[in-house]
């Protein structure tokens, strides 16, 4: 056990990990947007929508982050409509880009999750809604969506977690995140256990919090 | 379409070779993780309090940590930790491991820990009468385990088991950072050479969705020889 290279290590990867949490969060708070939309989509009964959106979440479901975050980094770069357009501001940043598939992949994941949320609503609340004569508008923002979000929270804390863990691709596509600071000190110092307990205590600290955090928002709002 | 071509043209017989490497992972992996759990599993219920840290410390790191750090701890500590131990019995020559065995080793830790909590999720949904039947039978501990309790949780844990595979499934892509020629690999070697990323990323995509798509197929068969009456 090499102590020392633990003590030096902890800072540079302490600072990898504000990368890491950069990205969880941006990726976590775009998610939710698309798997909020996607999820209205596929309770509406147009027969387009509703497939469109089925067949969103079963592409990003379906394949590993890694070719979703290698497509987009990769491949996008190869349309010349694209890479004349505004877009390419994003696309070209290897940042956005693994923003963009973590955002997509976990929007998949949150669009399945808050569905069956809003499938499993006791359909009394709509009914008592509807009887106190409340639009139909007003019962779906002010009680539907309320109420799913809080049926949702475990599915959805787990999401969150393992989110956290798919952050750590970013090192795959030159990002210097917490895997990948740790991937490169393994790979120049060779004391793999070392790193291993240092990344991945500052892991499992993450992982802990946001489990607590989600702990305490299901207990906050049980009904 | 050309790139697609059988020979020595094209890309098709590399990446058809690549799906069964996927495929032979996968496999190999999870058959690692279900040795994993049934030893795991046992220490969770234990009320030796050790070996109950110990079942507990498993799952919760292995879930807890990212794949790709746990696949970089075995690729690079891996043949060191072999090394170690056949100088133990005085072999000291360098031992290059497998980038298979490591790979499917490493994947089937993660994919043991899920399987584990699945496992102790179907134990304690197994009807308690159950236990007590075959403890009032004075059945042996190994033929209470494997003749009672295991037929009834393997039943109980299929479905969830079907989602571990999936997961499974799409992890064996991390393994290309070691080098392992499977999907992914392959798609960024000919990526690489035909500098045609799109199209070999999205077709791997497609591989991907086949196989998980074909695996649900088949599971859910499975699942209705499971489900016959009981």
């Amino acid at each position: 056990m090499d102590f020392e290279l633990m003590a030096s290590s902890f800072p540079k990867l302490l600072n990898a990990t504000l990368v890491t949490l950069k990205l969880l969060s941006l990726s976590v708070i775009f998610g939710l947007i698309l798997g909020l939309f996607f999820a209205i989509l596929r309770l509406n009964k147009n027969i387009f929508l509703n497939r469109f959106s089925y067949f969103y979440s079963y592409i990003f479901r379906g394949t590993p982050l890694l070719v979703q975050i290698f497509i987009i980094y990769f491949g996008l770069g190869q349309i010349e409509f694209l890479r004349s357009s505004f877009l390419w501001i994003i696309l070209k940043e290897p940042y956005w880009c693994a923003i963009i598939a973590f955002s997509l992949n976990t929007g998949a994941y949150t669009s399945e999750i808050l569905r069956s949320a809003f499938q499993t609503i006791n359909k009394g609340f709509i009914e008592a809604g509807d009887s106190l004569g409340i639009s139909k508008k007003i019962i779906f923002y002010k009680i539907q969506i309320p109420i799913a979000i809080r049926q949702s929270l475990p599915a959805y804390g787990n999401e969150i977690i393992l989110m956290l863990k798919g952050t750590s691709l970013a090192s795959t596509v030159t990002l210097m995140d917490l895997t990948g600071v740790a991937k490169y000190i393994i790979s120049t110092t060779f004391k793999p256990i070392e790193v291993f307990i240092v990344a991945g205590g500052i892991y499992l600290f993450m992982t802990f919090i946001i489990h607590n955090f989600i702990r305490y928002l299901e207990k906050k709002y049980s009904y | 379409m050309d790139l697609l071509a059988f020979g020595n043209t094209g890309w098709g017989d590399e990446l058809f070779f690549a799906t069964l490497m996927t495929i032979a992972v996968s496999i190999t992996a999870m058959i690692i993780g279900f040795f994993f759990a049934l030893i795991f599993t046992p220490l969770k219920f234990t009320k030796n309090k050790f070996l109950n840290f110990i079942g507990n410390s498993y799952t919760t790191i292995i879930r807890g940590v990212p794949e790709l750090l746990v696949i970089y701890l075995l690729f690079f500590g891996g043949s060191g930790a072999v090394m170690y131990v056949a100088s133990i019995f005085g072999y000291n020559k360098y031992i290059e491991i497998n980038a298979f065995l490591t790979g499917s080793f490493a994947i089937g830790i993660i994919s043991g820990a899920y399987s584990t909590e699945i496992f102790r999720g179907a134990i304690q949904s197994i009807d308690k009468g159950q236990f007590e039947a075959s403890k009032v039978l004075g059945l042996k501990k190994p033929v209470h385990f494997f003749k009672v309790i295991m037929p009834q949780m393997l039943r109980l844990a299929v479905p969830n088991l079907s989602n571990v595979w999936q997961i499974t499934l799409k992890d064996t892509s991390l393994i290309s950072v070691t080098g392992l020629v499977e999907i992914m690999r392959q798609s960024y070697i000919a990526a690489g050479s035909t500098r045609d990323p799109l199209f070999f990323y999205s077709f791997a995509a497609v591989l991907y969705l086949l196989l998980t798509f074909l695996s649900m197929k088949l599971i859910n068969k499975l699942e209705i020889k499971y489900r016959r009456g009981y």
